[in-house]
């Protein structure tokens, strides 16, 4: 089996496994989550029936674990879906209108592409308060100029093309040529940059959850459990494995299905990079 | 008539910086003296911090007296310590910069090497070796990397403190301290700039240049050396800037693993203090910081590689 293919299956289990563990979890965990149990506090692997151990209050550290992919995938989507709804028109336009207007939109987005989403959540949270919906806008603003620049630089080539020049002899507006006849031919780029974008945007909550400034309690987050872990890291390291595992398992998954989408949908693509 | 052109892009990305910096805080739903007061302060004591921090005035003006402020060096006080925040920053930056300086020193000596030898094995068992290592170090979140290392050889070996930063008095103390966050940071930068560097490699490899040296005769190795690597370095040149601006963010999250007084740190107990100037100053240098590298990349790229102006 060549290797661009096994990236795409490697990938894409990985991805659906986590998406099957995040729709399980919605109806059944092997215990409840936030149920604290001042006799089994840190349990090791495989004591009293809990396969991962307990954390330091004694709740199911795989239950946790599996609730917390839920918070994983939900940023990622909603994160992702901002950069996409606000970054494919700003690139679209772009490319369209060309001049000051392509001039404006991209050096906009130069000067948000210096705000990582670390700073911009920061920004959020000091002038509202800390939570899930700051942590995702932020994330999401910070991946705009991303897809505004990715979508422009596509959209170009396909604005030259015949079909594109006859559709403006039929007197289509821009807004519309974009919309049904160069967006379709881009999509293929487009589906690979929100892959590697929903790998970007899992490690960014859990960074956010893990500084305090993300997900809050009682909603259970791998990077959370890794700051809580944090304080019994002398007394109990494994709380930190497990936690760190799942996101660095996830976010190789979706690393995996961006590659392997991309040496599928873009043949050549594969060819220079090998 | 570029470097003209290019400075006046950078001055107007800092100005425009600047602005979304002073608007995030000011045109978000809620009251900044409110939110530094609390929730239990008097309507008087809000009016009345309002008016010490130019609150009751037009959104224009304090956005011009603040910048105004910015381009002199003073960017206010903390209304917690009371202290200069250009001076509180500046601190934190003796922390901040070493570390980021560092992190990249460890990246470059981590992914050169790494970057070229899977490129000479190119398609062969070291090859697949570095680039799954890589692919397995892209999705290892930096914090969780520090966690761990700090259990191994700080808990487990006490090989290097767990925590803390003892200051610049004994260097090599102040070295030992920033060694793992250091490595955290570089681990996850190393795994992509060896992808980078094991591309550009590659690309460089079937250039015309490097077939006419194979041709008079130089083994593959040789070519590699002698004419190859000086050309690959010219585009990891300019991702090595763009990832030291995403090296600075990382620091912001690492300094909190290992309790560092930086920047990272000092803007997060911004926030649990409710210090709304001192995150709209912090913010605002890191961003500064990340166009000035940004502007100076775009400059470097053209002098090491003139085929750019030529284009």
């Amino acid at each position: 089996m060549r290797w661009k293919r096994i990236n795409l299956v490697v990938g894409a289990s990985i991805v659906v496994l986590v998406i099957v563990t995040a729709l399980v979890s919605f109806v059944w965990t092997p215990y409840d989550p936030q149920q604290i149990s001042s006799t089994e506090r840190l349990l090791g692997v495989g004591e009293n029936g809990h396969l991962l151990g307990t954390d330091q209050f004694g709740r199911d550290v795989l239950s946790q674990i599996m609730v917390g992919s839920q918070t994983a995938l939900f940023v990622g989507i909603l994160a992702v879906g901002i950069a996409v709804v606000i970054g494919i028109p700003l690139g679209g336009l772009a490319a369209a209108r060309r001049g000051w207007t392509e001039e404006g939109i991209m050096r906009l987005s130069d000067v948000i592409y210096a705000f990582p989403p670390v700073l911009l959540a920061i920004l959020l949270v000091a002038a509202v308060s800390p939570g899930i919906g700051p942590a995702m806008v932020a994330i999401g603003i910070a991946y705009v100029p991303i897809v505004a620049r990715v979508t422009r630089g596509a959209a170009l080539s396909v604005f030259e093309l015949d079909y594109v020049a006859a559709a403006r002899t039929y007197g289509r507006r821009k807004a519309y040529i974009f919309f049904r006849h160069v967006l379709p031919n881009i999509a293929s780029v487009l589906i690979v940059q929100v892959t590697v974008l929903f790998a970007l945007a899992i490690l960014a909550e859990a960074a956010l959850s893990f500084l305090g400034i993300g997900a809050q309690p009682p909603r259970p987050s791998w990077g959370r459990s890794l700051r809580d872990a944090q304080t019994f890291i002398q007394l109990s390291p494994r709380l930190a494995v497990w936690p760190g595992l799942a996101i660095a398992f996830t976010v190789l998954g979706f690393n995996l299905l961006g590659d392997g989408l991309r040496d599928a949908l873009d043949p050549r693509l594969e060819v220079r990079r090998t | 008539m570029y470097l003209v052109r290019r400075l006046g892009v950078f001055l107007f990305s800092v100005v425009v910086a600047s602005g979304l910096v002073f608007s995030v805080m000011s045109i978000l739903p809620g009251d900044p003296a409110q939110v530094m007061l609390g929730t239990q302060a008097t309507p008087e004591s809000v009016a009345a911090l309002r008016t010490e921090l130019g609150l009751d005035r037009p959104m224009p003006i304090q956005y011009f007296d603040w910048l105004s402020g910015v381009v002199r060096g003073d960017l206010g006080t903390s209304i917690f310590s009371g202290q200069d925040i250009a001076a509180q920053i500046a601190a934190r930056l003796r922390v901040t910069m070493p570390l980021a300086v560092m992190a990249m020193t460890m990246t470059i000596l981590l992914a050169f090497p790494a970057g070229v030898y899977s490129a000479s094995r190119h398609r062969r068992l070291g090859d697949t070796v570095v680039t799954t290592l890589s692919q397995i170090g892209l999705a290892i979140p930096a914090f969780w990397a520090g966690l761990i290392l700090v259990t191994v050889f700080a808990v487990g070996r006490g090989w290097f403190p767990a925590n803390g930063f003892p200051g610049w008095d004994s260097v090599g103390q102040a070295l030992r301290a920033l060694f793992l966050p250091a490595l955290s940071l570089a681990i996850v930068q190393g795994a992509i700039i060896t992808r980078y560097v094991r591309s550009a490699v590659l690309d460089t490899m079937r250039e015309d240049y490097i077939r006419t040296a194979r041709a008079k005769g130089l083994s593959r190795s040789a070519a590699l050396w002698r004419h190859g690597l000086r050309n690959a370095a010219i585009p990891v040149l300019t991702i090595l800037g763009l990832q030291f601006a995403a090296l600075l963010a990382g620091t912001v999250v690492i300094e909190t693993v290992f309790v560092l007084p930086g920047l990272g740190s000092m803007l997060l107990q911004a926030i649990t203090r409710r210090d709304l100037l001192l995150v709209q100053g912090g913010a605002f240098v890191i961003v500064a910081f990340i166009l000035t590298i940004n502007l100076l990349v775009d400059l470097t790229y053209r002098f090491v590689d003139p085929r750019v102006a030529r284009r």
